[in-house]
């Protein structure tokens, strides 16, 4: 009797014991279970697709071909590196007019000033508001019969100009855009990150007789480096994947010469308007390990940096 | 300590129950109606004929006893909506709206429509044998009827007649006398466009079709071979460069489809549009447009191989092959293409069709009469297709229509057209 419930206690005690030490995980479970099909089943689905000539609907059957989408991907100079190339130079062109823009918004606001809480809000306005309705207003202002920007230089004596209509000036245009609604999110993280710094060494260099430019770039700008690598971080993804403001300025196939034509359109068009879903997949894994190279790129620069 | 491990188990259970919910959320939304549901799920596009019907639902909804659940969207919105849901083969659709001319091939292809040819060959009363046997052609796929078509157009030349007036202009009725025309116009009225058209490269694809047919060309050959690098076609694509490039708006921009054109046409700052007869609402009506009661409408004009608009169906009703509900879409269908329902759409201004509707006096009374003249005369020359009938649709569009914006632009369109009849030939290959 008492042998049985000695027994009956260690068994319970041996597995609360064996719960105890694995209670993270088994907590945890059920939630990373979720994200791990969430993430993975799409991931493999277009894996999956990637190697078939999936065409017309995803349910009519395919056949397996190998890597012969990604090898047609990969020597298309037609669209797809036009339009990888477009992604870079949209990408990483708006991100560093952002960056700079952003760190001098940041460092007017940084010193306390009166009415510095309306002038904080005013700068937000542009990010805040949805991207479509954003792209839709912009598409208008440059509209090129009836658009405000043209009036506004006819005003001045300036003749109209192309903006979204010609495609040299498509890209740029869209570019200045995505500036517009995204330096104030660079500067508010910017910002975050000055005033969370101590003013010591900002003050034991201005002792040293060091300028103002000098304990920006010496002192100030090392010390923010974390912050504004998580900021390129974060904006950089983000400005990869835009899409709607491309689609409703340009449309379908980014306009019609494909001037304003991502990957990302260019992905959707495979898919919704070609009906290639063989091609579209290949195209976005390609697109995903692009990322995943240029995120490693970033955290590697880190670390080294920090070394 | 005893606090704290608690309290992370109590918001460990709830992130786990949260996350169950969600998948519980997930799996119940794919869900389909059981058979016969009293609600009925109605897809369709902006247009005008929707604009009457969803006004005249709530009367079909107490006839019928059922409940109907409208979802309207923008054309592009509306296939791609589609093309997920089928995709998926989900059962959350029933009645579609759809273009023949753009996914019917595709979607017939890929088992998107229920066969309805039983239903429409029973329907007594209602009269299938009453519909232009053009259109009955494109909502049938491989001997099954898939559609109801609904609405017709054609290809319209809205003009200006106080501008004509004013330059002491007959309205035009060949091609070099639509160019002759926009020219003086634009010449007589500063900041004035001559005509103002579609420019966007797979927009303008529709509107150029009957361009090419009227100067001889043609998509493709009886073989399938691609025939848009024929010296009909490249004189096709000049003209309608050129009338855009030289008379069409200072900023010409390669973005415009058909919302963009009436616009401009409806402030008042151009003598031409040419677009489909359905839209001629957006340009008469006083609530859209400036010069409403200036407006005109002439038949397609002629070119070297006569007046060959197009004249097609524009859009029709089919079932969800994986609806539960087909029987009641079937109910939905008919009522809302019942003979007295087109008589009532089409008095509204919506071009139907129904033979018998266009027979009658009263079907044609609410269009202006220049309108229905210019309609009659169009539907009589028109083509029955307005685009290169192919399974990638879209992607032949691109293809076709690179040359117009080459054109448009002042390039060199002739060297276009052959660049992309070798695209669009390719593609024609490997659809064989």
């Amino acid at each position: 009797m008492t042998t049985t419930s000695l027994n009956q206690l260690s068994g319970k005690e041996r597995f609360s014991r064996w719960v105890n030490a694995r209670r993270k995980w088994i907590f945890a479970a059920p939630a990373m279970i979720f994200t791990a099909i969430l993430i993975g089943f799409p991931i493999g689905w277009t894996l999956y697709l990637s190697v078939t000539d999936a065409k017309g609907s995803v349910r009519s059957p395919a056949d397996f071909i190998g890597f012969e989408n990604y090898l047609d991907v990969l020597t298309d100079v037609d669209r797809f590196w036009p339009a990888a190339l477009r992604t870079g130079v949209f990408t990483f062109g708006a991100l560093a007019v952002e960056l700079i823009a952003g760190m001098c918004i940041a460092l007017l606001l940084w010193r306390p000033f009166k009415a510095q809480k309306w002038v904080r809000v005013a700068i937000l306005l542009p990010f805040v508001a949805t991207p479509v309705a954003i792209a839709m207003m912009w598409r208008l202002i440059f509209d090129p019969n009836i658009g405000f920007a043209n009036r506004l230089l006819g005003w001045v004596g300036i003749p109209p100009q192309p903006w979204f209509s010609e495609p040299a000036t498509t890209l740029p245009t869209l570019m200045f855009v995505d500036i517009w609604e995204f330096t104030p999110m660079i500067a508010i993280i910017l910002l975050a990150g000055l005033t969370s710094l101590s003013d010591e060494p900002d003050e034991a260099a201005r002792i040293d007789g060091a300028n103002a430019w000098q304990r920006f770039w010496f002192v100030t700008l090392p010390l923010l480096r974390p912050v504004v690598l998580v900021a390129v971080l974060l904006r950089s993804i983000d400005a990869l994947k835009t899409f709607d403001l491309l689609y409703v300025v340009k449309g379908q196939g980014g306009g019609s010469f494909h001037e304003a034509e991502t990957l990302n359109i260019y992905v959707y068009g495979l898919s919704f308007k070609y009906n290639d879903f063989g091609t579209a997949s290949a195209v976005l894994i390609i697109f995903f390990l692009m990322i995943l190279f240029v995120m490693w790129l970033l955290t590697f620069r880190r670390k080294g940096a920090k070394l | 300590m005893k606090f704290g491990s608690a309290k992370r188990v109590v918001a460990l259970a709830a992130a786990a129950l949260l996350s169950a919910g969600v998948l519980t959320a997930c799996s119940s939304g794919g869900g389909g109606d059981d058979g016969g549901s009293k609600t009925l799920n109605v897809t369709l596009a902006n247009h005008v004929w929707t604009d009457v019907i969803t006004k005249k639902i709530s009367e079909f909804e107490k006839e019928s006893g059922l409940k109907v659940v409208v979802n309207q969207l923008s054309e592009d919105q509306l296939v791609d909506n589609y093309k997920v849901k089928l995709n998926a083969g989900s059962s959350d659709v029933d009645v579609m709206m759809y273009r023949p001319l753009q996914v019917g091939k595709l979607f017939g292809q890929s088992g998107y429509f229920a066969d309805i040819t039983d239903k429409v060959n029973d329907a007594g009363d209602w009269n299938w044998d009453d519909f232009q046997s053009g259109p009955v052609g494109l909502t049938t796929y491989e001997d099954k009827v898939v559609g109801v078509p609904m609405i017709t157009e054609n290809e319209m030349v809205y003009y200006r007649k106080d501008l004509l007036e004013k330059s002491g202009l007959e309205v035009p009725t060949t091609m070099d006398e639509l160019m002759n025309a926009a020219k003086t116009i634009k010449e007589d009225n500063d900041g004035v466009a001559g005509i103002v058209m579609r420019s966007q490269a797979s927009a303008a694809v529709t509107q150029f079709s009957g361009f090419l047919y009227s100067f001889g060309g043609t998509w493709e050959d009886d073989d399938g071979n691609s025939t848009i690098g024929s010296d009909e076609a490249k004189e096709a694509y000049a003209y309608y460069g050129k009338l855009l490039h030289d008379y069409g708006p200072d900023q010409i921009s390669t973005d415009m489809s058909w919302p963009e054109a009436a616009a401009i046409f409806a402030q008042g700052n151009a003598g031409f549009w040419i677009d489909a007869s359905s839209l001629y609402e957006n340009v008469v009506s006083p609530d859209k447009s400036k010069i409403g009661d200036q407006v005109g409408f002439t038949p397609f004009p002629e070119g070297p191989a006569g007046s060959k608009p197009y004249n097609v169906a524009a859009w029709a009703l089919g079932i969800n092959a994986a609806s539960q509900n087909q029987d009641n879409a079937w109910k939905f269908i008919k009522w809302a293409t019942s003979p007295e329902m087109t008589l009532a759409i089409q008095q509204e201004g919506v071009p139907s069709a129904r033979t018998s509707v266009w027979e009658n006096p009263e079907g044609t009374s609410s269009f202006p009469e220049e309108l229905a003249k210019a309609i009659n005369v169009n539907g009589k020359n028109g083509v029955g297709n307005d685009r290169p009938l192919v399974v990638g649709v879209a992607e032949a569009r691109e293809i076709v229509g690179a040359p117009i914006v080459e054109a448009i632009t002042g390039g060199d369109s002739d060297a276009a057209a052959d660049a992309a009849n070798k695209k669009f030939q390719e593609l024609l290959d490997s659809e064989k």
